[in-house]
């Protein structure tokens, strides 16, 4: 811990301390020292998208951001949004269209799915596959998931 | 696929990043987008990260005779920019072509222009745009033409201690960003930025050389045939894992002919 | 028995088929959709270490000398340990099975020792804190290498000039000849002959989640735990044991949340089982996450294969006869131990098969190269089967001026021609060719689209249509693994335990991959019992736990732990009526269960809850007969035997739009028809099959794993190896024909793979449609951008 710089972050509305380690990224950060595992590590390179976390309201790579940089950030996870239930009709038509299987990808599609309803609420299908672009899913033919967020912004 | 130990430190000033940058094995971080997986694969090994987000000079977008952007100005904020959409389009445009919303969120125009890889969008646009890079170090200000600032492969005219600052573009509205990339957001095979005024055209090349490519030949030509003969001695792409050389000169001169009508419009 | 066996019972239905065929949501996608699903690398365990492995940067070498000196010093390691070191826990094992008659494979280690003979093949582990400390230290590993020559091109390979494995004479793992007979004479008979050679890229399979495993040994009662992301616990519980020298029943595999398998996760790795073993070695638990960069040199690869082949018919479009030579490469070991021969194998035995030819001749070799090693992915040999059947096919009928789909309808096995044995040998109980075919043409409204593909031509807009029918293996008996020798099971049971609440709790040897194991268990059970889907809790993926079983693979969970399933809900709603005929003083015959009651079967009057008949059965057994004893769990279990497999069948279109100047393919839309037998979850079949859809369509258009001449794989990452994202993909509408196989009361077939089986022959037969009138074809997947342009002369 020859480098570790004290860090203080609002995780969840909740603000931590801690001393980090500068090498260790954001979702490592999130995973191992506070335990909110359900934001995934699947590439470490920014590729598949599994670590998305809201920064500051904007979503981000969990493994392109140093935890250290998030240093009086606010950091959203999908446990956050899960308990707030601000993602409660995204998730619900997830569920009900089975727009998962493994579930792996599951967090942070429904994170990049809810910056879509944020910031282009009458996106078209076309415009949502866009928008889903950078997130990976190796199960489903990601058909069901472009129709669950459809049903949520035109439902 | 751990990141090596460094240290790290936000300088709130130029001065403290100016220090700061002295130190052996110091490296600047911005928005991070490149930094770092390829310090999560080992591929980069500094002792120290200068992380220049913390200075605000460096940032937001100034308008006045010409389109003045701050090196942390992300590509979303280019992207979302009503002014840039308007009076620069080619940035736009180009924006919205760079990797995917979440790391759009995050990476920097200054970023990606000091890294300089040859296959991204904004360093075509800057040559395209001939942009003025606005350097920064202890000695004071450098103002370089796109045309100079990129030296080789991921190399510039950047010196030790200094720093992008600010790029400057002109207005110019006649403009053309074209891309083939085999997956949305994924680093094109090839890219075209191109625009025109009362002075002519100017068009560049992502993925066609060690730097973006200025296809001189092609942008002086009176008629797309005579510029689609002088590409071949423009640029000589190199190929990449899935294409040759001459593929990659096909397509470019398909992009260029997709182009040509649009920067080619009687004033 | 066939599906007459039926009614399950419908609470909350108004079909005698209760939950069957309903798209019920799952109930365990809530966790996962709250982040709150639990993978291997969620768990943190006292003591835990972390290991990272130091791996080949040569394709073959000699190891000559390792030091460890300076990494033991790296902050926080606890151990770094050679091959040598931990053969001493772990024993070697051999990727060989005895039906495969003359395969061959040399023994591969936990860690190689002495010499490695892939990129990315593990010389050296480092034992540490952290992943991070572990990695450090690898960094500080010095090893001097002398370099071998390598093998990587396939022919070069069969040629044997360079011998991988000197004591085998050559490089040749496993070949098999198959002949009817008749074939040269049906060939000179032909009015045509096609041939073409057909090369299919060696790609892996990308689980979003890399392997992972957290092994815990227990000195104190020389016990392991293991928490592996597995598609088969019980037979890695098997394999720890016997290759680590503990009692099976001290062996304990747990597969909780898997992210994504494919294949991928149910084979031997020498990474994890040399993380079991340091676990073992060092009496703590030591978990093992494959990154993305180690993933793709150490995850099997798939596919890989050169075949050429030859179709034979006549001017009226009657197939006479296929003529197949197959060349594949699978690495330097054949993997264990289900072995690396299975994909050739499958795709002499599939070749050609919805159709009704009788003269087949095949020719097969696998060979060892020094690249990464291949297993079965996904569909194991049927995307390389249907694509080659299929595009041979189209070439006949553009070589008979006849429309594809017309050439097919001529060659389709009939429907009523089961049960019908194919020339490879295989037999097919009852399968639909023409009945999914017309569906098909149906859906997609073949002669509107044709029309319009012809409109569009004359606007110099280039589209294609391809079409690809196929059949699929599912629910293998023995005769898959078994016979040869491979301690896999091939029977899977079930156990229901009916809870004092009136609860239902499954417990199944078939593991959720995300499929919807657990989901359609539910169903099943619910409906074979009687009560709602909600009254239902399943668990799988715990050999501590679950009955016998083989768990997640050849498309056998809904066919085989579906049918365990149903047979014990059966028996268990017999038990049930037993303790209601006791309690109610009724005769048997008269109850029955519906909606959480038992009821008068007549009159359907609510006589009982099960909640109060839980409570009696468990709590005041006093209040019972002294001779009556209730059995309210109930374990049955299900072995397909009557066919060695059952097929499945299918047919898949694709629509796509080539851009000539470019060489890029649109994917405008996809179809499949199904006929999967039973359809438990309509909603989780369709999207199964459209994952497996987009996986075939990454193997057409984008996957690739590009190795240099020295062996050396270039494109390592998920920047560079390309996957299919959802920009890309097509909408893909997915129908059903059902006939349900009669070996079993469910008839439910299996559905796993049927779309990657399928969508690359379709993807390759659109794309060479679209091309034929400019005089282009491609037959090498995946059909890149310069590999268009090439075929158009433009390069």
């Amino acid at each position: 811990m020859e480098h570790a710089v004290e860090t203080t972050l609002t995780v969840n509305g909740i603000e931590v301390t801690r001393r980090i380690e500068p090498r260790r990224n954001l979702v490592d950060f999130l995973r191992e020292e506070l335990g909110l595992t359900g934001s995934h590590v699947g590439c470490e390179h920014g590729v598949c998208g599994a670590c998305t976390v809201r920064v500051d309201g904007e979503i981000v790579r969990g493994c392109l951001m140093l935890a250290v940089q998030a240093n009086g950030c606010k950091v959203e996870t999908i446990e956050g949004l899960s308990d707030s239930g601000e993602l409660a009709r995204l998730q619900k038509a997830f569920h009900d269209r089975n727009a998962l299987q493994c579930g792996f990808c599951t967090p942070a599609m429904l994170m990049a799915a809810r910056d879509l309803q944020l910031k282009n609420p009458k996106a078209s299908r076309e415009e949502i596959r866009t928008h889903l672009s950078g997130n990976y899913c190796r199960c489903t033919g990601y058909q069901a998931i472009v129709d669950a967020i459809e049903d949520v912004l035109h439902g | 696929m751990k990141a090596p130990s460094f240290a790290y430190a936000k300088p709130r000033s130029l001065e403290e990043a100016f220090d700061l940058l002295e130190r052996p094995g110091a490296k600047i971080l911005a928005g991070g987008q490149s930094l770092v997986p390829s310090l999560n694969m080992r591929l980069s090994s500094p002792e120290l990260l200068v992380d220049i987000t913390g200075i605000s000079s460096l940032a937001g977008i100034q308008v006045g005779r010409t389109f003045r952007i701050g090196a942390l100005v992300t590509h979303a904020q280019i992207e979302r920019s009503a002014e840039i959409r308007k009076q620069v389009p080619l940035l736009a445009e180009a924006a919205a072509h760079i990797a995917h919303p979440a790391i759009r969120n995050r990476g920097t125009l200054g970023g990606s222009l000091a890294l300089a890889d040859p296959a991204a969008e904004y360093p075509a646009c800057a040559l395209a745009l001939n942009a003025t890079l606005v350097l920064l170090g202890r000695k004071g200000e450098r103002r370089v033409p796109a045309g100079s600032f990129f030296k080789g492969l991921f190399e510039t005219d950047l010196r030790t201690g200094e720093l992008l600052a600010a790029v400057e573009f002109p207005r110019v509205e006649r403009s053309a960003f074209l891309e083939l990339a085999r997956r949305q957001g994924d680093y094109a095979i090839i890219g075209l930025a191109g625009v025109a005024d009362g002075s002519g055209r100017r068009i560049a090349f992502l993925g066609a050389g060690a730097t973006p490519v200025l296809a001189k030949g092609a942008s002086a030509a009176s008629s797309l045939e005579q510029a689609l003969k002088a590409l071949g001695n423009d640029i000589d792409p190199p190929a990449d894992l899935y294409h040759s050389s001459a593929t990659k000169l096909h397509l470019a001169k398909v992009l260029l002919s997709r182009a040509w009508n649009t920067l080619s419009k009687p004033h | 028995m066939g599906k007459a066996e039926l009614p399950l019972h419908a609470p909350g239905t108004q079909l005698d088929k209760g939950y069957i065929g309903q798209s019920v949501p799952r109930a365990n996608a809530q966790r996962l959709l709250q982040g709150r699903g639990s993978f291997t690398d969620d768990l943190i365990f006292p003591r835990l270490a972390h290991v990272a492995f130091f791996r080949s940067p040569y394709a073959h070498a000699r190891v000559k000398r390792l030091d460890f000196k300076r990494a033991l010093r790296s902050p926080g390691v606890i151990g770094v340990f050679d091959g040598r070191a931990v053969a001493e826990y772990c024993k070697p094992w051999m990727g060989v099975l005895a039906h495969l008659k003359g395969i061959r494979s040399p023994e591969q280690h936990a860690i190689a020792i002495e010499r490695a003979c892939w990129q990315g093949e593990a010389v050296a582990a480092v034992v540490a804190e952290s992943r991070g400390q572990a990695e450090d230290a690898v960094g500080l590993i010095e090893a001097d290498w002398e370099e071998l020559p390598a093998v990587v091109d396939m022919d070069e390979a069969l040629a044997g000039k360079v011998v991988i494995h000197p004591e085998l004479g050559d490089n040749i793992c496993f070949k098999r000849e198959h002949d009817t007979g008749g074939v040269d004479e049906a060939f000179a008979k032909a009015d045509v002959v096609v041939e073409e050679t057909y090369n299919f890229g060696r790609h892996t399979g990308v689980c979003i989640e890399g392997r992972a495993i957290l092994a815990d040994y227990n000195a104190g009662e020389h016990s392991l735990t293991v928490y592996h992301a597995t598609q088969a616990p019980h037979m890695m519980q098997d394999i720890f044991s016997r290759h680590l020298g503990i009692p099976e029943a001290n062996v304990r595999v747990i597969a909780k949340d898997v992210g994504g398998s494919y294949g991928i996760k149910v084979h031997v790795y020498a990474d994890e089982m040399a993380t079991a073993a340091l676990s073992v070695m060092l009496r703590r638990p030591v978990k093992f996450v494959a990154d993305r960069l180690e993933s793709f040199l150490s995850d099997i690869h798939a596919r890989e294969h050169k075949v050429k082949v030859r179709l034979a018919c006549t001017k009226e479009g009657e197939i006479l006869a296929f003529d197949l030579d197959d060349l594949t490469a699978i690495g330097p070991y054949s993997v264990y131990p289900r072995t690396s021969g299975i994909e050739g194998n499958q795709v002499v035995n599939l070749t050609g098969g919805p159709y009704k030819h009788q003269k087949y001749r095949a020719k097969m070799n696998v060979v060892f190269t020094n690249k990464n090693v291949t297993c079965q992915y996904r569909a194991v040999g049927h995307p390389i089967a249907v694509a080659l059947t299929e595009a041979i096919v189209d070439r006949a009928a553009l070589e008979l001026k006849m429309d594809p789909a017309e050439l097919r309808r001529r060659n389709l096995i009939p429907d009523d021609a089961y049960p019908y044995t194919f020339p490879s040998g295989i037999k097919f109980e009852k399968l639909s060719h023409h009945r999914t075919l017309d569906k098909l043409l149906e859906l997609m409204d073949y002669k509107s689209l044709r029309a319009q593909q012809a409109d569009f031509r004359k606007k110099g807009v280039t589209r294609g249509i391809g079409l690809a029918a196929m059949i699929e293996v599912t629910n293998p008996s023995p005769a898959f693994y078994g016979v040869g020798g491979a301690r896999i099971s091939a029977q899977d049971g079930a156990t229901l335990r009916f809870e004092p609440t009136g609860m239902v709790t499954v417990l199944c040897g078939v593991t959720e991959q995300g499929q919807g194991t657990e989901g359609i268990f539910a169903q099943i059970a619910a409906s074979a019992v009687g009560v709602t889907v909600d009254k239902v809790r399943v668990i799988t993926g715990d050999t501590g736990v679950t009955p016998y079983g083989g768990g997640t693979w050849a498309s056998r969970g809904a066919g085989i732990g579906g049918e365990a399933v149903l047979l014990a809900g059966r028996a268990l709603r017999s038990n049930i009526l037993d303790v209601a005929a006791v309690v109610l003083k009724m005769d048997k015959a008269e109850l029955d269960i519906v909606k959480n009651e038992v009821v008068n079967r007549l009159t359907l009057e609510a006589k009982l809850p099960l909640a109060e008949l839980g409570r009696i059965a468990h709590f005041r057994p006093d209040t019972l007969p002294v001779d009556f004893q209730s059995e309210l769990t109930v374990t049955r279990s299900y072995t397909p035997r009557q066919y060695a497999f059952t097929f499945s069948n299918g047919i898949q279109a694709s629509y796509v739009e080539v851009d000539p100047e470019t060489g890029f393919v649109k994917l405008l839309k996809h179809w499949c028809v199904e006929d999967a037998g039973t359809v438990i979850n309509p909603m989780l079949v369709d999207e199964q099959i459209r994952g497996g859809v987009v996986q075939g369509i990454g193997a057409a258009l984008y996957e690739e794993c590009l190795y240099g001449p020295d062996g050396q794989l270039l494109n390592g990452n998920m920047a560079d190896y390309l996957v299919p994202m959802s920009s890309e993909m097509p909408d893909i509408v997915c129908a059903h024909i059902e006939t349900p196989t009669k070996q079993s009361q469910l008839g439910a077939k299996g559905v796993g793979e049927a779309g990657t089986a399928g969508a690359p022959g379709a993807v390759m037969n659109a794309i060479n449609d679209a091309l034929a009138p400019l005089g282009a074809r491609v037959t090498a997947m995946p059909f890149t951008p310069e590999r268009i342009l090439v075929a158009l002369r433009k390069i």
